[in-house]
């Protein structure tokens, strides 16, 4: 057993380091600018302004950059969802009426801690504690689509403009898909036994209470998924570094650009099946805006294959029946086209 | 004592089980370790989130891994 003193020394040390890390974070995030100018045309010796210094100096610079907004808004969003499960998500979204729901539903469908194995459990969880089948779905939507290492690396790599596009147009698809799908009254279309069975609703004690324990939470968020999602960054920023200097401008302008209307329900049926993070895919659509393809046509083309992904619909069978499942790919999917063909009008 | 571990299959769940299985060996305590993986029976101790860990039929987690410090703890308090 440790001594409380020992404990309290533990918990100060845990939760001062990163009040230290941090002036190291932001200075190092600054200046990476100027760091890896340097390291590539001074250290490297290499000439400005050819393809392949480009490239290089691209990698040199975004793999970091990437890496030290992931490690800070990981850890943030860490601590945020240790004050969120999804047993107090429910208790909330009880009794709520359908567009009210819908709309609470889908903000805390971002900070519900959520993983798409556990898609199933919180489905029923939600559905047999009464609430409406149209809420519930609302949650599906949001919870994988926007999230925190999507809006990190569009942040990063695009700027906070098309990060805060990319969420508000996350929650007006969540909001309005689920609340159409409550409009439609699908229930039939759930499988009999969801609603046979009731979902036990003991009183299970909050698990963390101190401060501490929820730092705690964030440094194991950054953990975990940064040594998950680290290859994806690297591999896609490589790609995308690869194809910065040597793809031509203009390479994706008649496939992917405003002008090709066909290229956003092409988008859309290409990202569906496609089963992709979002930390692989969004390094990848960069280059594909910088050759040309416009902003609408890959936001769709993220939201797809972010939000919508065939094995985690086809896990779902388990608790739907087949036209369910086809009209909630078919609502969000439409949602999405929406959202392209909006961005690529007005932009 | 009687020990449940709640879950479907996930890597997680299987972590959970490993772990308890050790504490209970290592520290020699008395206790029938069930794991559970129908998901109705899941879902009627109320959790969301896997794995979930019963013991003497009250859940004490869910949706992590808890520490090791805190599942000894635990199975000292339940026997």
């Amino acid at each position: 057993m440790k001594s409380p003193l020992e404990i309290s020394h533990f918990e100060n040390y845990k939760f001062y380091l990163p009040l230290i890390f941090l002036p190291f974070w932001l200075l190092l995030y600054i200046y990476l600018d100027s760091i890896s100018n340097y390291f590539v045309y001074e250290i490297l010796g290499m000439a400005k302004g050819i393809h392949i210094t480009e490239s290089i100096r691209f990698f040199i610079y975004e793999v970091p950059k990437v890496l030290l907004l992931l490690v800070l808004i990981v850890f943030v969003v860490g601590i945020i969802r240790s004050f969120f499960s999804p047993e107090k998500t429910r208790k909330v979204l009880e009794g709520k009426p359908l567009l009210i729901g819908n709309i609470m539903a889908s903000g805390l469908g971002i900070v519900t801690p959520f993983c798409s194995c556990s898609a199933i459990p919180l489905f029923l969880g939600f559905v047999e504690s009464g609430i409406p089948l149209g809420v519930t779905f609302s949650f599906l939507i949001a919870a994988p689509m926007i999230n925190e290492i999507a809006v990190v690396l569009l942040f990063g790599l695009f700027g906070w403009k098309t990060a805060l596009i990319y969420v508000s147009t996350g929650l007006v698809i969540s909001i309005f898909s689920g609340w159409l799908i409550g409009k439609l009254k699908l229930e039939k279309y759930v499988a009999d036994w969801v609603y046979q069975t009731k979902s036990g609703n003991i009183e299970i004690e909050g698990q963390i209470i101190s401060f501490s324990e929820r730092i705690e939470t964030g440094y194991t968020a950054v953990r975990e998924i940064v040594s998950k999602v680290w290859i994806y960054i690297v591999v896609g920023i490589g790609v995308g570094a690869a194809a910065h200097g040597y793809v031509p401008e203009d390479f994706m302008v008649s496939v992917m650009g405003k002008d090709a209307w066909y290229s956003v329900p092409l988008a859309v049926l290409i990202g569906i099946p496609l089963y992709s993070n979002a930390a692989g895919i969004i390094p990848v659509v960069q280059v594909l805006i910088e050759k040309g393809a416009s902003l609408g046509t890959s936001l769709a083309f993220m939201m797809a294959v972010i939000g919508l992904s065939l094995p985690e619909t086809i896990i779902l069978k388990k608790v739907l029946k087949l036209p369910l499942i086809f009209i909630f790919i078919g609502i969000v999917a439409s949602g999405i086209m929406t959202v392209g063909f909006l961005f690529n009008m007005i932009m | 004592m009687n020990i449940k571990i709640l879950g479907t299959g996930c890597s997680k769940c299987t972590m959970l089980e490993k772990k308890v299985s050790e504490i209970v060996t290592n520290k020699s305590i008395e206790a029938s370790i069930e794991k559970i993986t129908d998901l109705q029976e899941i879902m009627k101790f109320g959790i969301m989130m896997t794995p979930g860990l019963v013991i003497n039929d009250k859940v004490v987690s869910y949706g992590i891994i808890p520490k090791d410090s805190q599942i000894i703890q635990w199975l000292e308090e339940g026997n």
